[in-house]
């Protein structure tokens, strides 16, 4: 009898939560500390008041070979400032009275060099529900799911269109929380959702789990966001709130990322209802 | 043949896996470039134990890349250096260094997967080279990504590549050299994966990309050390070839691994020194950490940011290195050592004056350091094979530039005198 991890049991909340309002959860990604930490801070507490129910705080990594532009700049940004990963998790710290589940997305390399055991205890103790490394795949990730375990840490694992049945059975198998289905061959915030194919491995992914099923990549805008919504458990948003938060005034970009959200948690609202 | 995962055991990681070398290697990678990499094994599985393949390989090395390589004794800069020094002369195949070894196989398993285009990263321009070479005689569509300073630094590479028909992106992200283009290969494929394979050129990246670009670079010493048995006899003392990434090298290396009595020597780029913070002497500065898809050494800092390297060659100036290499360190079978700019540029000027060759400023690395260390490491009159993974013409303007040497270039062209 397995105890499910209190990360994950949080996460699966939002989830059903969202589900019982018959509609999906919207998840909300933006990079930590951008473009300062005071001003990023203000940006997820925006994020959340616009309807956010799962934010996703980035921490930037030197080489991040799955991020278009957008996200490699404001990265890149963050890394210039001198902000490093302990400054993340004090952010995630102050993240404390949003009353949402909240998972750190980053790169294999940060929690490796840090030591996967370390990484799990320093992300749990800042209030961490989860950990995202998409290049982490199923078969090289047991090392690092254990110790997340171990300390109540959800994974979400990525899936993709050319991942073969016998490999999304492996991914839905060691993701916890949700599997994250990458809505197109590509890097974030570049090219659009692509329909059919996408919503074909939302229903191969259902046929293997129970799991929620979220979509992510490619989704952008309120009309991108109730495209997904219709047929997912959660839309994924990182790129376009990212750049919201970038183009223009800082000391305004908590106002800009909150009307966005608004904006694509009124479009995941007005997808039609679905069945089962 | 694939993945001989020799003992002792590099670390506390004792059990073997597939597509490691000890605790190194691995497959890092998203999940839209799983499908690729099985297709990629199988189709190297397949190719590999195909007769066919390896035929065809062969002819286009001799007739097309002009294999085998010639090695020669270099009696002048032996008498120079104290030891017996003898060239594999990688600088003589066609495209001008070893690169070619390595994409004419690739390019042949693109062919047998279907894949139309082929994508490369380049550092100095000669895999870059290379690839647009065999793209042009498969038929392929071909696109470069190098770093935006090393467009400036290896113009003539540029050029080249573009009269070969390949697309040519500088890439401005980050560092804009090597590692940045290779992050910037990696995008293109997760985007692309469908029609494009990734021509890696080194021995770096995911599983199984370190097996396939050791094995196809094997021929160096394959070739090697028969020739040096016919020529020179016996066993050589020691092995010496330059490491970036390190795809000369562990060609090089290959047949001599499991013969002890030969010392395998790898030399990196210490850039301004080791401990100046100017370095590309990744083996020798770095920490275990996950780069470009495998686990390996990486200058890292503590928080697992990849730093910059520096080098006065492009094609060292990288801070990774192939898995493999970071498993031949850390077991002792190999020794990596660094020579910096200086003592590359003083290997570049006497290999010129001694011998007549103008080498690559990355065997010119080599070269350096068997020159101020050959001796006292490994005792005078030592027998040496040294890899030269390419020539020079590329880097003339560069070693001028950053040397200050005065080789007449004003006289010759006559600093606003010239008629015209």
């Amino acid at each position: 009898m397995s105890v499910v991890p209190a990360g994950e049991a949080r996460i699966r909340d939002a989830f059903a939560r969202a589900a019982g309002e018959g509609r999906a959860a919207l998840v909300v990604y933006l990079t930590g500390c951008f473009p300062d930490p005071a001003t990023s801070r203000a940006c997820f507490e925006a994020a959340v008041e616009a309807g956010a129910d799962v934010l996703e705080i980035g921490v930037p990594f030197s080489d991040p070979m799955m991020d278009g532009p957008i996200i490699q700049a404001a990265n890149q940004a963050v890394l210039d400032a001198g902000v490093g990963v302990g400054d993340q998790l004090a952010l995630v710290g102050e993240l404390a009275g949003l009353d949402v589940p909240k998972l750190v997305m980053t790169y294999v390399t940060i929690a490796d060099r840090r030591g996967y055991g370390r990484f799990a205890a320093e992300c749990a103790d800042a209030g961490l529900d989860g950990v995202i490394l998409p290049d982490l795949p199923a078969e090289e990730a047991g090392e690092w799911v254990d110790h997340a375990r171990d300390r109540g840490l959800a994974t979400v694992f990525l899936a993709s269109s050319v991942s073969t049945d016998q490999r999304l059975r492996a991914i839905a198998g060691v993701s916890t929380g949700w599997v994250y289905a990458t809505g197109l061959l590509g890097v974030t915030g570049v090219r659009s959702v692509a329909g059919d194919v996408t919503r074909e491995l939302v229903a191969r992914i259902r046929q293997v789990t129970d799991t929620p099923v979220a979509v992510g990549i490619g989704v952008k805008d309120r009309s991108s966001a109730a495209e997904v919504a219709a047929y997912a458990d959660g839309v994924i948003v990182g790129s376009a709130v990212v750049r919201a938060a970038a183009d223009g005034d800082p000391a305004t970009a908590p106002h800009r990322v909150g009307a966005l959200v608004r904006e694509l948690s009124a479009g995941v609202a007005s997808a039609r209802p679905r069945s089962g | 043949m694939n993945d001989r995962t020799p003992t002792p055991e590099s670390t506390d990681r004792s059990e073997p896996r597939d597509g490691y070398f000890g605790a190194f290697g691995g497959s890092y990678v998203p999940e839209a470039l799983s499908a690729a990499l099985t297709q990629l094994r199988e189709a190297w599985r397949a190719a590999d134990g195909d007769p066919g393949f390896h035929a065809t390989l062969d002819t286009l090395r001799r007739d097309y890349g002009g294999r085998p390589t010639p090695l020669y004794h270099a009696a002048r800069l032996s008498e120079a250096a104290g030891v017996e020094i003898w060239l594999k002369r990688e600088d003589l195949a066609h495209t001008g260094s070893h690169k070619i070894n390595n994409v004419v196989g690739q390019a042949l398993l693109a062919r047998r997967m279907g894949k139309p285009r082929v994508i490369a990263e380049t550092g100095a321009g000669q895999h870059g080279v290379a690839t647009a070479t065999a793209a042009a005689l498969f038929g392929l569509r071909c696109t470069v990504y190098m770093g935006a300073e090393d467009c400036r630094r290896q113009r003539l590479n540029v050029v080249r590549m573009q009269l070969l028909g390949a697309e040519v992106v500088p890439v401005e992200s980050g560092t804009r050299t090597l590692k940045d283009a290779i992050n910037e290969a990696m995008r293109d494929w997760v985007s692309n994966v469908e029609d494009t394979h990734y021509l890696i050129g080194s021995a770096m990246g995911p599983h199984p990309f370190p097996t396939i670009v050791r094995e196809l670079q094997r021929v160096i010493s394959v070739e090697s050390r028969a020739q040096f048995d016919a020529q020179a006899g016996g066993l050589p003392d020691a092995v010496v070839a330059c490491v970036g990434g390190g795809s000369n090298a562990i060609g090089s290396f290959a047949e001599w691994i499991d013969t002890p009595e030969v010392a395998l020597i790898g030399v990196e780029a210490a850039g301004e020194g080791v401990g100046s913070g100017r370095s590309a002497a990744t083996i020798t500065e770095g920490s275990e950490a996950v780069l470009h898809g495998s686990r390996s050494i990486v200058l890292v800092d503590d928080d697992g940011q990849v730093m910059p390297a520096h080098s006065v060659s492009a094609g060292l100036d990288y801070p990774g290195v192939g898995p493999e290499h970071a498993w031949l360190a850390r077991s002792g079978r190999a020794t990596y050592v660094a020579a910096t700019d200086a003592e590359a540029l003083e290997g570049f000027r006497r290999l010129c004056e001694l011998e007549g060759i103008i080498p690559a400023l990355e065997p010119a690395h080599a070269v350096g350091w068997v020159l101020e260390h050959g001796r006292r490491t490994l005792g005078e009159g030592a027998r040496i094979v040294l890899t030269m993974s390419g020539r020079g013409d590329k880097d003339v303007d560069e070693v001028v530039e950053v040397a200050g040497w005065d080789v007449g270039v004003e006289r010759a062209f006559g600093a606003g005198g010239g008629d015209s």
